[in-house]
């Protein structure tokens, strides 16, 4: 199969290595060959969490301007990992800034996004931007902004995976208790991204 | 049912690569597993420890990987299936056991699980584990993907076994931390009482015995060369005329730019995964048959240096290249684009990569270091300290969470060299200089390798205070339990140690307990230390609030918020303690509610108690 390599991007505690697991998964359920990369320890006391699916190839990471698909959950991450894109990379991006206790203590500036945003769009094939924060407090759990993320690369439909499967991933893996508001949460990313 | 316990072969799975090794020992039927945590070796012992009483084999976090490898060693001599799982620099801990332990050798198969860490995601150095298989003369295999992790640990168990050896499973950080497709098979029979034969002249390594032994492990090296020339894992792959050789990871970069460049008719690759002994068989077939060769292998220029040498002996002239400038360097780890790319180069043919996008257009960006969490006890009392000793005091301190305390505002870590050298370092720092010396360990810490010293400080008179940062868990590693936690809560029976009676017991005299969360406390026991010419040691005793949470122990508190009538802007709470809760939003103090845990310390801090509880409505 022709090989895509998505890259995954953000912060300590937003969940992206649960995103990229139940790609990973979804693409064992479809038959499509995978590898997820992840990065723990150090990085996880609210530092950058990076991970990766490479379909169809044998290495699991992903190097500078390679990136197929790249997904980011914060933007100030996303433009931190704009390298990973080529002029044909699709990025998606949340748009809610989470900005690092560096800039409380004075030892950085949060960027305009919207200003750099408009960079990053003029230089890939497609950005689409969403509110995925707003659509997981809108869902119910605040905590659901990867299955909004995830929703989102699906509904872009540039990846051979259908919202079916992507589904039938999350029901097996969730509780209970979160199963209604991630799945709905999930679809508010589809809807998100099909408008653009 | 654990999921890696589950007796179905052909059953498939999306796994982690430590998940895989871990199902591997399931499946040889491991009896003993040991371990000290580290990552990016750590998933591997802590799925041991989630399901070893349902699998009914014996599973400990010993003190250290000294102490962990003898346990399993122990084991594996008596006949019993062990494993002993480390990351890389926990080698330099265990190898004064490993080198002689190599002499004895085992009756039942040994694994010992090394994971290298190029690139330092979480490790202090990058040392490249391949030269201990050399010193030590113990086979070395090297996976390249999930699959393997897993078959290829059922199989050094019979590689052990056959040789009467212990065998390294030698892996990186983006094996054990990448998920793959694991075919599962059989599971064998637990073997798990064992019989240890008296056999004095064999297991005492008296140099008479030693001089005999030593003999015995070269003759084992002649039989390892033979099983490396036909195992499995060494191939020779496609005819062209380009040699590449590679191991580990790197395979998978390998093949996939030899498919990307559309180069594999052209292409020969020696793959290694037995990759010590090195198979000089098949070396020099390979050899005879390329016209030029490329080692990839990351870190140091292990097989290349080998290689060549087997070359030279064998008046094979043929350019071997690796490690040099233009090709691969000895830092960090490689990438499928750099692996890629130098392939292309070296054999000369048109790189195919993309090109990436320009970036100077990005604005600068704030960092994101890992920062101590919200409520983080460690800082409490990195706070106290400095409130006390102020900014000259030098401060060695060790491995763990609280390294993170190099960060500003705090700035409480000033030498840190390996786990336990911040008591050792501070011996010499103290005895140098007249500057105050106040040195931080982690509980963990202190029990792997901080009581020698400790006793080392006590008996030479060394004059400076230990802060024994006690959380009640190894947290920069996952929670793990160690020696000072009761396990009760976990379902384990494990015998608890005191830290202050150990402390007592090294011979310190001047030893206080505070709770850190208590400023004035944490505060007063500072100024003692200060006041006290000798060595002190400060326990500083607090639960890491993360881990109160997994073991439900955690007090139920409100969030706090800044009263903004009442603030008058002094900004001591973000400049002297940064909690990542406390943020600065168009001029004024606030606090994130969902971060906040209640902790009460920067309302402790705050001169105007602006900070206060919110209301239970909020
Ligand atoms: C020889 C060695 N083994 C293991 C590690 C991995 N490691 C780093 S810190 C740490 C434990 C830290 O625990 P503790 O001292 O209790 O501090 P905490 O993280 O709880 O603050 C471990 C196991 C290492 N760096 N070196
Ligand atoms: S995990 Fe625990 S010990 Fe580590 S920084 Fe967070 S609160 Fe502190
Ligand atoms: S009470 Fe203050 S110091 Fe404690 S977690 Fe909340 S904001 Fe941070």
């Amino acid at each position: 199969m022709e090989t895509k390599r998505i890259v995954f991007v953000g912060v300590g505690g937003q969940g992206n290595l649960l995103a990229s697991r139940l790609l990973g998964e979804a693409c064992l359920s479809a038959g499509i060959p995978a590898v997820v990369s992840e990065i723990h320890g150090m990085a996880q006391r609210g530092g950058i969490v990076e991970s990766a699916v490479v379909m169809g190839a044998s290495s699991p990471i992903v190097s500078t301007g390679e990136a197929d698909i790249l997904i980011g959950f914060e933007p100030s991450e996303t433009l931190r990992a704009f390298n990973k894109c080529n002029k044909n990379t699709v990025v998606i991006t949340n748009i809610h800034p989470l900005p690092p206790f560096t800039v409380a203590i004075g030892q950085g500036v949060y960027p305009d996004i919207d200003k750099a945003l408009d960079l990053i769009r003029d230089n890939v094939s497609l950005l689409i931007t969403l509110d995925g924060d707003e659509l997981a407090a809108k869902a119910g759990n605040p905590l659901s902004l990867n299955m909004v993320m995830l929703g989102a690369l699906v509904g872009s439909k540039i990846i051979p995976l259908d919202e079916d499967i992507l589904k039938e991933t999350i029901s097996k893996t969730t509780k209970q208790a979160f199963l209604e508001s991630n799945l709905k949460a999930f679809d508010f990313g589809v809807a998100a991204s099909k408008v653009g | 049912m654990h999921k890696l316990l589950i007796d179905s072969p052909d059953e498939e799975m999306l796994l982690l690569g430590n998940d895989a090794i871990a199902r591997g020992a399931i499946e040889a039927g491991i009896a003993i597993a040991t371990c000290y945590p580290g990552t990016p070796s750590s998933e591997i012992p802590d799925n041991f420890f989630a399901m070893f009483r349902e699998g009914g084999f014996y599973f400990e976090y010993s003190t250290n990987e000294k102490v962990a490898l003898e346990v399993a060693a122990g084991a594996a001599i008596s006949g019993i299936r062990s494993m002993c799982t480390m990351k890389h620099v926990g080698m330099n801990v265990a190898s004064d056991t490993l080198m002689t332990l190599a002499y004895l050798g085992v009756n039942a198969g040994m694994v010992i699980i090394n994971a290298d860490d190029p690139l330092m995601f979480s490790s202090q150095n990058e040392q490249d584990n391949r030269y201990y298989a050399r010193l030590s003369g113990l086979p070395m295999m090297e996976p390249i993907n999930a699959q393997e992790m897993k078959d290829m640990t059922v199989a050094a168990f019979d590689l052990s076994e056959q040789l009467k050896l212990p065998v390294v499973l030698r892996t990186t950080t983006r094996l054990n931390h990448m998920r793959g497709m694991v075919k599962f098979g059989q599971i064998r029979q637990i073997k798990s009482k064992g019989f240890f034969k008296k056999d004095p002249f064999h297991y005492v390594a008296l140099p008479a015995v030693s001089r005999n032994l030593h003999k015995v492990l070269l003759e084992k090296y002649d039989q390892a060369l033979e099983l490396s020339e036909n195992s499995e894992y060494n191939q020779i792959i496609g005819n062209g005329k380009w040699g590449i050789v590679t191991n580990g990871v790197s395979m998978d970069y390998v093949q996939d730019a030899v498919k990307d460049l559309e180069i594999s008719d052209e292409v020969t690759i020696l793959r290694l995964g037995f990759s010590y002994p090195m198979p000089e068989n098949m070396i020099v077939k390979f050899l005879t048959n390329v016209e030029k060769v490329l080692v990839v292998e990351e870190l140091e220029p292990v097989m290349e240096n080998d290689i060549r040498s087997i070359a030279q002996a064998k008046e094979i002239v043929v350019p071997i290249k690796g490690k040099e400038k233009g090709l691969f360097s000895r830092l960090y780890e490689f990438d499928p684009g750099m692996v890629r790319r130098t392939i292309a180069s070296y054999f000369g043919v048109p790189d195919t990569s993309p090109k990436a996008v320009d970036v100077t257009g990005i604005p600068d960006l704030p960092g994101r270091p890992p920062n101590l969490c919200a409520g983080c006890p460690h800082r409490a009392m990195y706070y106290a300290i400095k409130q006390v000793y102020g900014p000259d005091a030098v401060h060695p301190s060790d491995i763990g969470c609280y390294t993170l305390g190099i960060l500003p505002p705090l700035k409480m870590a000033d030498i840190v060299i390996c786990m336990g050298a911040s008591v050792g370092t501070s011996c010499g720092i103290s005895k140098a200089t007249d500057q105050k010396v106040v040195s931080f360990i982690g509980d963990s810490t202190f029990f792997h390798a901080g009581i020698p010293a400790l006793i080392n400080a006590v008996h030479n008179n060394h004059k400076f205070t230990l802060v024994i940062l006690d959380n009640g868990t190894t947290a920069m590693t996952g929670n793990q339990p160690h020696p000072g936690v009761d396990t009760a809560p976990m379902g384990v029976d494990t015998t608890q140690i005191s830290i202050e009676s150990l402390v007592r017991g090294c011979g310190v005299e001047h030893v206080q307990v505070v709770n850190p969360m208590q400023i004035k406390k944490g505060v007063a026991a500072a100024q003692a230390s200060k006041d006290f010419d000798g060595i002190s040691v400060i326990i500083s005793k607090e639960l890491c609030p993360l881990y109160a949470r997994v073991i439900k122990k955690a007090k139920k508190v409100r969030p706090f918020y800044v009263n903004q009538d009442k603030c008058k802007q002094h900004l001591d709470c973000i400049n002297l303690l940064a909690c990542p809760a406390m943020y600065i939003d168009d001029g004024k103090t606030m606090i994130n509610e969902v971060l906040c845990i209640g902790c009460t310390v920067c309302a402790q801090v705050c001169p105007e108690n602006a900070i206060l509880p919110l209301k239970k409505s909020a």
